[in-house]
């Protein structure tokens, strides 16, 4: 059995790549116009909630200022990055990774899991399956983050609000759905650093999903490939 | 130090990154890819929403304050000017192209029509959105009333206004053309337009970003392409700026 299922390898990388355009294109989008409402129109700075900076070359795709391809690239690496996490939900689902690592226990919620997974990840080979605050992070960014990042971007299409007219309502305007999206965007942009930082401290980690490696802690099974994939895998794994 | 080499390998990256970005922005496989994103966004959409689907609509209480004029906010063409001191007693749309009964109507004409009035959100693209009540016939009557012809697959508007020495016009679909929604709009919250917002006459397409919304609208034109108008990419913004021609995202 791997560690890393096919699947979440592949939809790992391709929306690796999806989002860092996303984000670089995103903040090319966001010069053109740097102020966030609340509510369902909004135009004059004096009525904005935030004045955003204006955001450097380096940081943005292209690296000058240019709408019209900033928003092709970004409409465009929004299909991989929808379509991606339409995929991995499924998949996620039917293979059990959701179950097995992502579900949380009131228990797991409590200081006391906290400070003991901090301290289970400081350490040799410590990484047991996925501790409490991993399962937390990783789950508030598959079921909050990322989805709030899809249903906002397609709440502030104007081609698609006559589809889900709901949305808008539900987001409270299509201007507080663009303050979402952009608060959703630094909200995976801060998952993002935390994430490249503790896989840069151990690059076996990253080595792994592109092989799969091999799932720790459960007893080796004589021969892990042909195993069929487990349904309901133990909690450790 | 340990971090040096890294540090300039990410470096390295970043700059062949932004090179590559900068050849694969105009190569043709990546102006085919953005073209396939933006038909796969409008299909899916109209599949989504059906051709009729409608935007939102407001209450009068939910109107901003004020409605923003952007782009072209003023005219220089000496006859419009003049007409607009006057009310516009002398301007005409003209209904035009492929089409059997050309029309040219004044705005007395135009208001005569059956209306529609709508409480819409205007999108920019650059983000900002205004909400307005517009007054107007649907594009529909004018067109079936000119009677288009067969072969005719878009509607093209042509305005007063010019800038940075282009004149600017935009155009849409037949679905979009048809659509409940798409109004010529004479009036702004019960005021006749002012000039800043597209005197006299300005299109509504509520499906659409602000780009398409023409202002100073003189003429509708039925063609079977727009490959010999302006630049051939469908509008104004489109030939100037690169601007997606379906403006629904």
């Amino acid at each position: 059995m791997k560690k890393h299922a096919l699947s979440t390898r592949l939809w790992h990388w391709v929306n690796a790549a999806a989002i860092i355009v996303l984000f670089m294109t995103g903040l090319n989008i966001s010069n053109a116009h740097r102020y966030l409402y609340w509510g369902d129109y909004g135009f004059d700075p004096k009525d904005a909630w935030l004045s955003v900076i204006k955001f450097p070359g380096w940081a943005t795709i292209p690296q000058h200022y240019n709408l019209a391809l900033a928003r092709d690239w970004h409409t465009t690496a929004a299909w991989p990055f929808g379509v991606g996490l339409l995929f991995i939900w499924v998949a996620m689902l039917v293979n059990g990774h959701f179950r097995r690592d992502l579900t949380t226990t009131p228990r797991d919620w409590t200081p006391g899991a906290v400070i003991a997974s901090v301290k289970a990840h400081s350490g040799d080979g410590a990484a047991q399956g996925y501790n409490p605050v991993q399962r937390i992070l990783y789950g508030m960014v598959f079921g909050v983050l990322l989805p709030l990042m899809l249903f906002t971007g397609l709440a502030i299409s104007p081609g698609f609000q006559a589809a889900a007219p709901w949305l808008l309502d539900v987001l409270g305007g299509r201007q507080s759905a663009r303050s979402l999206h952009f608060i959703a965007a630094w909200g995976i942009f801060g998952f993002f650093v935390i994430h490249i930082v503790l896989a840069l401290i151990d690059w076996r980690l990253i080595l792994e999903m592109f092989t799969g490696g091999k799932r720790a802690g459960a007893p080796a099974p004589p021969e892990p490939d042909t195993m069929p994939p487990e349904d309901g895998a133990p909690a450790h794994g | 130090m340990v971090d040096l080499p890294r540090r300039s390998l990410l470096a390295g990256i970043a700059a062949m990154g932004a090179a590559a970005c900068s050849k694969i922005n105009e190569s043709e496989t990546a102006k085919s890819l953005f073209k396939a994103a933006e038909d796969g966004h409008r299909i899916t959409h109209r599949a989504l929403a059906g051709k009729q689907g409608l935007a939102p609509e407001y209450s009068r209480a939910e109107r901003s304050p004020t409605f923003r004029g952007n782009g072209s906010v003023t005219v220089a063409d000496p006859f419009y000017q003049e007409q607009l001191a006057q009310g516009f007693p002398e301007w005409k749309l003209e209904v035009k192209g492929l089409v059997e009964q050309p029309l040219a109507l004044t705005l007395a004409e135009v208001r005569a029509l059956p209306q529609r009035t709508q409480i819409t959100r205007h999108d920019c693209v650059e983000g900002w959105s205004a909400i307005g009540e517009w007054q107007g016939p649907q594009l529909a009557a004018l067109l079936d009333a000119a009677k288009v012809k067969e072969g005719a697959n878009f509607i093209v508007f042509r305005c007063a206004d010019v800038l940075y020495g282009r004149d600017y016009y935009e155009s849409i679909d037949m679905v979009d053309a048809y659509h409940p929604q798409t109004i010529i709009a004479h009036s702004l919250n019960g005021e006749p337009l002012p000039e800043k917002n597209g005197a006299p006459l300005r299109m509504r397409i509520e499906r659409q970003l602000g780009y398409k919304q023409a202002k100073y609208v003189k003429a509708i034109e039925a063609v079977a392409s727009f490959d010999d108008i302006g630049q051939g990419k469908g509008g104004f913004w489109e030939d100037v700026a690169g601007y997606q021609w379906y403006a629904g995202v």
